[in-house]
């Protein structure tokens, strides 16, 4: 029953997240809605998960998102000729696309309810023990996952680079 | 116990609710914000396969989403923060230089 409480929560604010002109209200809302999807993670027995959501994705991205909004100080979309002049927002197109993308997910949950296996309970076939052990978590990422936990080091070497020379103000 | 087919619906309506965003909207950081959404519905489906069939796997491959989500954010905003200098707009439209 929880989990409807959560998935009501992720997806009505995500929803809003798309449909507020004010990009401040789309990061706190944004932040709500990973704060739901942490209580998902919960109960999948994932508990290292739902900690790292909330420090890595709410506390730290949602927070360089909302410093970026701030030091731009471009509160709103300047929107409204664009809106005019898009192709989605033409009448046609943006009522062919809305009932086209609501046909999609309907197939998609049509197809997904009548497949056979995905029923089952999400914990039908393992006890939880082995996967929310944060132990087993971190023996298999150092000894199986090594190579790809390094390289993601480098990686996050050269975003930090590449952020600090594109942000950078350009000298005359 | 939640069916894991429940998990996956909530996982594809998260992700066209992404997709939706990316396409309609005309500001670079709610663009980037859709893409996080898309990235998290992603994460779910891998956490949901994970615990159903009891590897600890799909909680690995999400850490390195994750990562990868960290750096596309920082570099994705030096590049708006960039680009405000140049145009005083983050309007995407406004970015035509290269456009044929």
């Amino acid at each position: 029953m929880l989990f409807y409480v959560f998935a009501a929560i992720a997806v009505v604010s995500s929803a809003l997240v798309i449909g507020q002109r004010n990009p401040i209200h789309s990061v706190l809302l944004l932040i709500a809605s990973f704060g739901a999807i942490s209580g998902l993670y919960v109960q999948l027995d994932a508990p290292f998960l739902a900690v790292i959501q909330i420090i890595v994705y709410a506390g730290a991205i949602m927070v360089l998102f909302l410093y970026v909004v701030m030091l731009l100080n471009a509160p709103r979309e300047d929107a409204a000729e664009w809106d005019r002049l898009h192709p989605l927002q033409q009448p046609g197109a943006a009522r062919y696309g809305s009932v086209l993308a609501v046909l999609l997910v309907v197939q998609l949950g049509w197809a997904l309810s009548r497949t056979l296996g995905v029923q089952e309970a999400v914990g039908a076939r393992a006890d939880g023990t082995v996967v929310s052990s944060v132990r087993t978590l971190g023996r298999t990422l150092f000894t199986e996952y090594l190579f790809a936990f390094e390289a993601t080091s480098i990686l996050i070497l050269v975003a930090m680079v590449g952020a600090v020379l594109l942000a950078r103000r350009e000298e005359p | 116990m939640t069916p894991l087919s429940h998990y996956l619906i909530l996982s594809a309506i998260l992700f066209a609710i992404g997709t939706a965003g990316v396409f309609m909207r005309r500001n670079l950081i709610t663009i980037l914000l859709s893409i996080e959404i898309m990235l998290n519905a992603v994460n779910l489906t891998f956490v949901a396969f994970g615990r159903y069939l009891g590897t600890v796997n799909g909680q690995i491959i999400v850490t390195f989403v994750m990562t990868v989500a960290a750096a596309e954010a920082a570099v994705g905003l030096a590049i708006v923060v960039a680009l405000y200098r140049h145009r005083e707009s983050l309007n995407p439209d406004t970015f035509t230089a290269l456009k044929w």
